[in-house]
């Protein structure tokens, strides 16, 4: 997996990633046009497709809201690099096939730089600086899940 | 073990420790609005039926009445679910929040594992359940198959000694901590709440330490039963009661020992709910809107603090005071007692039981510049309205005590 650096702090949490005036839209497509937008009003403009963010401590904090990850999902965003995540952000990233990477060096990456993630190695390289460093993957079985696309194509499996 | 350990072993089916991942019997499954987006994903799965009509708990209370023709397509999807289901535990709009509605009507039980579709379902931790939140598509899952992977939990233990001064209440006690600890000082733990302070609080001090725990980053907050929680439920259940509690020698990772006599009201200033500060520190900042309400303190002993402020005496035109009753019963018992009468003489705009302006979807939103105080649990940017308006967070009778003077005020100076 390849794509541009969006860089962002820490905390950034579910009200700025997609606001609550937005939720009563269920088309996925019109909630991504405000991803990130009381954050960063050009985001949702300028992202393209496979682009990764990457943020620093405690990302997706607050609502259980699965519109987060779908809304960046929606944009067009690859996968989220932060330090470490709130937990429903996680599950929920993962269960929509939102790849996530809990890992220590995000400062290694700025705004624009090519970030290369090898998700089954644990490998993060920045092509821009040429600096590498690892991560611990996640394990097998949630890797299932994300390479599925997801919990609901994992789970209808059992129902097929 | 730890009361997590507990809970998840006998959901398991086997012994959990901290870190293993298990698969775990859900014991209710709650979803609000969001059952729309559940339902969706549930269809995709391709299950037949949900897994037990009797563990789910659906109703409505982030958009009611329909504030957008959308909200109301979301309502009318789900509504049609439940007819084809048959699901006995529905109730629409009529009742209030859920996090206080599924206590009221005996849902949620001591040791029981819940899951829902909600980030403070954390609340339900002040009966002594293990209860957290999840996302739609995991409770689309839920729904088809009564499993979910969790992780086991370490445990954090509060020990909460001391003795609270008037007009301080359990929401400055969680402020306080989740100042101390920051917001994602708990992350991934389950965080018990015990010690003489919280012996002392009322049941609906523990939902508002527990509701608010996961502002910290828990997983899940406890409080253990005791009297006050089987005052609570007599005749709510018919269920026997047993309380699962951690064992005296269980291995917890961190315990926290902390005197909280002397405490002061206490605020988080914009835009993170860990900036915390005592009220005497940044009293004086004016106020366009003061609200009352949410799943943190909305309840009966929170309009009472409030009244108990205002009584007799009119806030100023310059704010506007909503009072959302987090409830029905909440709103008849306040209707009943006068409570009601007596906060709309102040001033006070009430509205329906349900998450009024808490998740800015409606009924009180914010302009750019505007100031809100309030007692709900998240200040984030844009969180009630415009990202360029601000919100604080308080206990009932600080916000009604800002509310009387225009401007964030301590409620230790008014005198009642």
């Amino acid at each position: 997996m390849k794509g541009k650096v969006w860089r962002y702090g820490d905390h950034v949490n579910t009200d700025v990633i997609i606001p609550g005036r937005y939720l009563d839209d269920y088309d996925l497509k019109n909630m991504a046009k405000h991803a990130m937008e009381d954050l960063d009003p050009k985001f949702a403009k300028d992202v393209t497709y496979g682009d990764i963010i990457v943020a620093g401590r405690n990302f997706g904090c607050g609502s259980s809201r699965e519109q987060a990850p779908l809304a960046l999902k929606h944009a067009g965003v690859g996968a989220v690099v932060a330090t470490s995540f709130a937990r429903i952000f996680y599950r929920n990233a993962i269960n929509i096939g939102l790849p996530v990477i809990e890992f220590d060096a995000t400062g290694m990456f700025e705004r624009g730089d090519v970030a290369l993630i090898n998700m089954e190695k644990g490998i993060v390289v920045n092509e821009t600086s040429g600096r590498t460093s690892k991560f611990e993957p996640l394990p097998p079985f949630l890797l299932e899940i994300l390479k599925e696309g997801g919990l609901v194509p994992h789970s209808a499996k059992r129902f097929r | 073990m730890t009361f997590a350990q507990k809970v998840l072993s006998k959901a398991s089916g086997k012994e959990a420790h901290p870190g293993d991942i298990v698969s775990a019997k859900i014991d209710l499954a709650m979803s609000h609005e969001n059952a729309a987006l559940v339902l969706r994903s549930f269809k995709e799965i391709g299950a037949k039926e949900v897994w037990d009509p009797e563990k789910i708990v659906l109703l409505f209370d982030h958009r009611i009445p329909a504030n957008t023709t959308k909200a109301a397509e979301g309502h009318q999807s789900v509504r049609k679910f439940v007819t084809a289901e048959g699901l006995p535990n529905f109730y629409d709009m009529r009742e209030g929040i859920c996090h206080q509605v599924l206590p009221e009507k005996g849902h949620v039980l001591p040791g029981m594992l819940i899951v829902g579709t909600d980030s403070h379902t954390t609340t339900y931790g002040a009966f002594g359940a293990f209860s957290t939140g999840i996302g739609a598509t995991e409770m689309a899952a839920v729904w088809a198959t009564g499993e979910l992977w969790m992780k086991v939990p370490q445990t954090f233990r509060f020990n909460l000694n001391g003795k609270l001064d008037d007009q301080v209440a359990a929401k400055d006690v969680i402020l306080h901590l989740i100042g101390k600890m920051g917001a994602d000082g708990c992350d991934y733990r389950c965080v018990e709440f015990a010690g003489p302070v919280v012996n002392h609080m009322s049941v609906s001090g523990r939902m508002t330490m527990c509701n608010m725990s996961m502002e910290m980053g828990a997983k899940a907050g406890v409080t253990f039963p005791d009297e006050k929680t089987r005052d609570y439920l007599k005749g709510r259940t018919s269920k026997e009661l047993v309380p699962v509690t951690s064992d005296k020698e269980a291995e917890v990772e961190k315990i926290f020992d902390m005197d909280l006599t002397g405490l002061s009201p206490q605020v988080a200033y914009p835009h993170s709910v860990d900036n915390v500060k005592p009220v005497e520190e940044m009293a004086g900042i004016p106020v366009d809107q003061a609200v009352i309400g949410s799943c943190t303190n909305g309840r009966a002993e929170d309009l009472l603090a409030a009244e108990r402020i205002l009584h007799g005496r009119h806030i100023p035109n310059s704010v506007r005071l909503i009072v959302v009753p987090a409830s029905r019963e909440v709103y008849l018992w306040a209707a009943d007692s006068g409570i009601l009468a007596s906060l709309v003489r102040s001033g006070a705009i009430v509205t329906n039981p349900g998450c009024g302006p808490c998740l800015g979807a409606h009924q009180g939103l914010l302009a750019p510049g505007e100031r809100c105080i309030a007692t709900t649990n998240r200040n984030f940017r844009g969180r009630m309205g415009s990202p360029e308006s601000e919100v604080y967070l308080a206990s009932p009778a600080t916000v009604a005590a800002s509310a009387l003077k225009g401007q964030i005020a301590d409620p230790r100076e008014v005198r009642v």
